[in-house]
């Protein structure tokens, strides 16, 4: 046998298993493993695949809710919008391929979770993707980012689903490590979702799509530890997307499923060969039998190990129903795909890999799937958070130029202006956006119905590194601040939680809080959680980047003519700010950018105040009052203040703004307290919006008026003059610089 | 009056088309099959953009060598109406029914984005609803718009009138700030000799609806419908 | 077997941002001897004609009527003998 590789302990640790695994391994198979079948426990009790660090702690998240259809543990997740329809999405990291080789990286990443929401019968129709780099001034960031977005643009214009919003954030500590977290969302009739199932004993196994090479052997694995000297020149596992061909799949299988001749269909992601036959054996209740003779290849000599872990893409697994298979091949044909029928489903549970003749491995497919091991590790609250919250911020000096400062902070990459990036993708495709990407939450209308939905992506991983539990529930609150500011209720979320190596307690730690934060805010907005991605080992050469939780959120708009915009509309108008303002700066932007500090506490988070908020901004947009309405988050009130004067697509205009408080000024302007919305209204509806604030017990102050070639900030001790050009100069030109 | 949207393997505006017919100007349409070998029942054609053959050795370049193409430059020399968007102006062009080539756009992206385009030329089925020097707000969606022809073919093409559209200002000045992709003289849409076939790189299907924020693509759409009935 | 070598660049009077765009990389990382930079395609060939004439014949005519496109671009490659 090509593979008697013989099993030794260094092989065993090379594999990523440890002692207490290989043990785990044994008493499954009653047996040791060969190599190929050592292989395969590798990559489905990675971390990646098997979650076997985060399950314990993902179980306190809410995944249940009266519009969720299916939850956690499968392709997707899938919500009720009614109308007959169902929405499908999810949210994937792709951090790790996409620092080893930046384009293809986020490119593949961006097929995978396309692969996903289609494997499940809906049409992919939006995108959105979150981004963190190391600071652009450096060759290296520039590079990666360059390559990140080129590889978005790339992939997802030519397979045509439009990136319709995302967010992008820049920092030393994602210099080592970036995060590329996509998002897609599908459309489907609600009676038509597909499992990743198998079931039938004889029903035949169809492998469909691109042929199988070298590519990605053991991708999951290396997602699965930290970045040391020379992970770049891990170049061999780099996988490469075929967007032409993923098409061709979306459309054949969309078509395959509108008939009636299908079991189950999983694409064959991480741990492709692998990952797809044990789940959906373990799913179904029942076996398969594969014979990997049959499997189309592209490159010659591949043995059972690596034809089993491949990860090249563009490939899918599907079960039909027996006696359908001529039906199922033809549509493949049609749409010039390979598709072969490599094995067939058996009752007695196995997942049996022939090659030929010849059993090259064995292994019972629940277990495999399910019963990988599950840790509950270390965890210690890390040592930094002594200084971080004690840091004492009254005695920071206020700036004397307060303008200046909102210029500078205007122009920094995170809140400058992103329309340097998606202006490179296809946002419009399918005639769907009704808000485009640069207001708080992408809108698309639903076709054939009056509903929208609203989409944002959020996530900050400073305040998360100075308080997990806080930075998990702002990330969430913030997200659902979001699409009300759209003029959506939020639905329910996925998301991408990025951590350092979970095998470190103070990095677990931080994971578990941030997760607790997520689940009781969730709680609180009544948006529970489908589905999502946990991507640990974000480290390289020892340093984690910030603890990152990303939260991808939708929301219903049961009338898309509400849709609401963030830029003032008219001079005249009046501005409101629903919220309070206290005087927190703590890993505010302001600190970071004008001070060179990344301490303090985050904003504190009242979940009563901040569901007070959203429900008056929503109630007031439904109600037909509101003009604009925009989140006041990074950069504080005065950057929210100056995006609604500049950010708009068509005329820009300014406002007088006059702010109180017994808050510091530079608190006042540019501190990040959380709960807060801005929201113009005619000067007739000044007395509704207030009416309508106070029936939700949302605190609501009036700030001043649209209008003028200024923005004009005054309070006790300060008063800013800015023209609207500089305002525009600053914001537009601060990403531009840095990325070309 | 029947419209026929052609279908290539990796083509994705054909649904947006087909949305705008049916559901806006509510004119019949049926999908056309690359691998098709008749367009018999159609009036008029339409090429979506997308990435045929996902656009690999040059745009349109493969697309042309499908089947449906032969009746295609049958329907056209017989003076049929022949739109193609993006994608479809490249396959156009490749086939030899319009003139030039689309090249990378001269920044080396892929742009996205609202453009002001001015009507050169009324004299054809998709243009005749528009005022002379129309300005039309519209999106292009694109890598590769950037149009090139030689310099004795864009004379005689300027002396045809074959220019349909240009790319402008939104007060209707023809700049190069206006460009997005490098086009030669700002060249946004062509036209063959006859008139007949129309090529664009903007997405007159996306400038359809008031809630997409442009109604000005619809009179393409119904200069078309027009002039078959 | 025979092999096509075949290189698709564009036409002189076509202007190539791209490589416009290396030749400035390169000389930002210190090759400022470089006057001019064009990029194009490569493609590799392998036939099953093993008359040299013939074979020549018909990359000619792939290259007019697909590979390369006359209006901006141009062409030229070169046959080898390779193992089959």
């Amino acid at each position: 046998m090509r593979e008697s590789k013989a099993i030794t302990p260094d092989l065993i640790a090379s594999h990523g298993i440890s002692s207490e695994e290989y043990a785990r391994i044994q008493g499954i198979l009653g047996r040791d493993p060969n190599f190929t079948e050592l292989g395969i426990f590798s990559v489905m009790w990675s971390e990646h695949c098997s979650y076997k660090s985060s399950r314990v702690h993902l179980k306190g998240l809410p995944t249940q809710g009266p519009c969720i259809l299916q939850g956690p543990g499968e392709n997707a997740g899938v919500v009720d919008i009614g109308d007959g329809l169902a929405i499908v999405f999810k949210m994937e990291s792709h951090n790790h391929p996409s620092f080893i080789e930046p384009y293809q990286g986020a490119a593949t990443g961006v097929g995978g979770i396309i692969r996903d929401i289609f494997t499940m019968g809906a049409r992919p129709i939006a995108l959105l993707d979150s981004l963190r780099f190391g600071p652009l001034g450096d060759p290296k960031g520039r590079y990666v980012a360059g390559g990140v977005v080129a590889g978005i643009a790339g992939y997802g214009n030519a397979v045509g689903v439009p990136t319709v919003g995302g967010e992008l954030f820049v920092s030393e500590r994602y210099a080592g490590n970036p995060l590329v977290n996509v998002f897609c969302l599908g459309i489907a009739p609600k009676e038509r979702i597909w499992l990743a199932r198998a079931g039938g004993a004889g029903n035949p196994v169809i492998y469909v799509g691109a042929k199988t090479g070298r590519d990605g052997i053991h991708g999951a694995t290396m997602a699965s530890e930290a970045f040391a000297e020379g992970s770049e020149e891990r170049r061999p596992t780099v996988q490469v997307g075929d967007p032409f061909r993923e098409k061709l799949l979306i459309e054949a299988c969309l078509e395959l499923m509108a008939q009636d001749v299908l079991v189950g269909i999983q694409d064959m992601g991480a741990a492709g060969l692998t990952c797809s036959t044990c789940e959906m054996a373990s799913r179904g209740g029942v076996g398969i039998e594969i014979d990997l003779a049959k499997v189309p290849r592209r490159e010659t000599g591949m043995i059972p190990y690596e034809v089993m872990l491949s990860e090249s893409q563009e490939r899918m697994l599907l079960v039909a129903k027996r006696g359908r298979e001529a039906e199922v091949l033809q549509i493949f044909r049609k749409w010039d795909l390979d598709a072969v029928i490599i094995g067939r489903v058996t009752e007695d549970g196995m997942m049996r890999v022939k090659e030929g003749g010849q059993v090259v491995a064995e292994i019972p497919a629940h277990p495999l799937a399910e019963d990988g091991p599950v840790y509950r590790r270390c965890m210690a609250r890390p040592d930094y958070l002594q200084e971080t919250e004690r840091a004492d911020l009254s005695c920071l000096p206020v700036p004397r130029r307060l303008g200046e400062v909102l210029i500078q902070l205007l122009g920094s990459p995170g809140i400058a202006s992103k329309l340097p990036v998606w202006r490179q993708y296809d946002h419009m495709l399918f005639c769907n956006s009704v808000v485009e990407p640069g207001s708080d939450a992408a809108v698309l209308r639903i076709q054939g119905t009056r509903k929208g939905l609203a989409l944002s992506a959020d996530g900050n991983g400073r305040y998360t590194y100075l308080d997990p539990y806080e930075g998990g529930k702002l990330a969430v609150a913030e997200a659902a601040r979001n699409v009300v500011c759209a003029g959506a209720r939020p639905l329910a979320i996925t998301n991408c939680l990025n951590f350092g190596s979970p095998e470190r307690p103070e990095i677990m730690w931080q994971f578990a809080e941030a997760v607790r934060g997520m689940a009781d805010a969730c709680r609180a907005f009544g948006t529970p959680v489908t589905g999502g991605n946990v991507s640990f080992y974000n480290e390289t050469l020892g340093t984690a980047i910030f603890p990152t939780p990303i939260i991808g959120m939708v929301g219903l708009l049961e009338d898309i003519r509400h849709a609401a915009t963030q830029w003032f509309k008219a001079e005249g108008d009046v501005i409101y700010l629903f919220g309070e303002t206290r005087d927190e700066l703590g890993g505010s932007e302001y600190l970071k950018v004008i001070h060179g500090l990344e301490t303090g506490r985050p904003p504190r988070l009242d979940l009563d105040r901040e569901r007070a908020v959203q429900a008056a901004c929503l109630a007031a947009i439904q109600a037909g009052i509101v003009r604009s309405a925009h989140d006041a988050a990074d950069g504080g009130l005065a950057v929210a203040l100056a995006e609604c004067c500049v950010s708009g697509p068509e005329a820009r205009l300014g406002a007088i703004v006059e702010l109180r408080g017994e808050v510091r000024p530079d608190a006042l302007l540019f501190g990040e307290s959380a709960s807060r919305i801005l929201v113009s209204v005619t000067p007739a509806d000044a007395d509704r919006l207030e009416a309508v604030a106070a029936t939700h017990g949302a605190p609501c102050v009036r700030l001043g008026k649209v209008g003028g070639e200024e923005l004009i900030l005054k309070g006790r001790g300060f008063e800013c003059r800015l023209p609207l050009a500089r305002l525009h100069d600053a914001w537009a030109t601060g990403l531009s610089q840095l990325l070309e | 009056m029947r419209v026929g949207v052609l279908v290539f393997p990796g083509t994705w505006s054909h649904q947006d088309f087909a949305h705008v017919l049916g559901d806006v100007v509510r004119s019949p349409w049926g999908f056309v099959w690359h691998k098709e070998r008749s367009v018999a029942g159609y009036d008029c054609l339409i090429l979506p953009g997308g990435f045929a053959h996902g656009d690999y050795l040059r745009c349109g370049a493969i697309a042309r060598f499908s089947p449906v193409m032969e009746a295609v430059v049958r329907f056209a020399k017989e003076g049929g109406p022949v739109i193609g968007s993006c994608n479809g102006f490249q396959i156009l062009c490749e086939a030899g029914l319009l003139p030039g080539a689309l090249l990378r756009n001269t920044c080396l992206q892929y742009r996205c984005q609202w453009v002001h385009i001015r009507t050169e030329n009324r004299n054809t089925p998709f243009t005749r609803r528009l005022a002379p020097g129309q300005l039309l707000r519209i999106p292009i969606s694109h890598g590769e718009g950037r149009y090139y022809a030689a310099p004795e073919t864009l004379a005689a093409m300027r002396a045809r009138g074959q220019i349909v559209f240009r790319y402008a200002t939104a007060d209707g000045r023809v700049t190069a700030e206006a460009n997005p992709n490098g086009s030669l003289e700002n060249i946004a849409g062509v036209s063959n000799e006859a008139g007949n076939v129309v090529g664009l790189m903007p997405h007159p299907e996306r400038a359809a609806e008031a809630l997409l924020g442009s109604q000005d693509g619809l009179p393409l759409f119904l200069g078309a419908i027009q002039t078959v009935r | 077997m025979l092999e096509a070598q075949i290189y698709v660049t564009l036409k002189r009077s076509v202007l190539d941002p791209q490589g416009e765009t290396v030749k400035s990389g390169l000389a930002s990382l210190g090759f400022t001897g470089v006057e001019d930079c064009r990029v194009g395609k490569f493609l590799v060939l392998t036939l099953g004609e093993t008359d040299p004439e013939r074979a020549r014949g018909q990359v000619e005519e792939m290259c007019r009527r697909l590979l390369a496109n006359p209006v901006i671009e141009e062409y030229r490659f070169q046959l080898r003998e390779v193992a089959g």
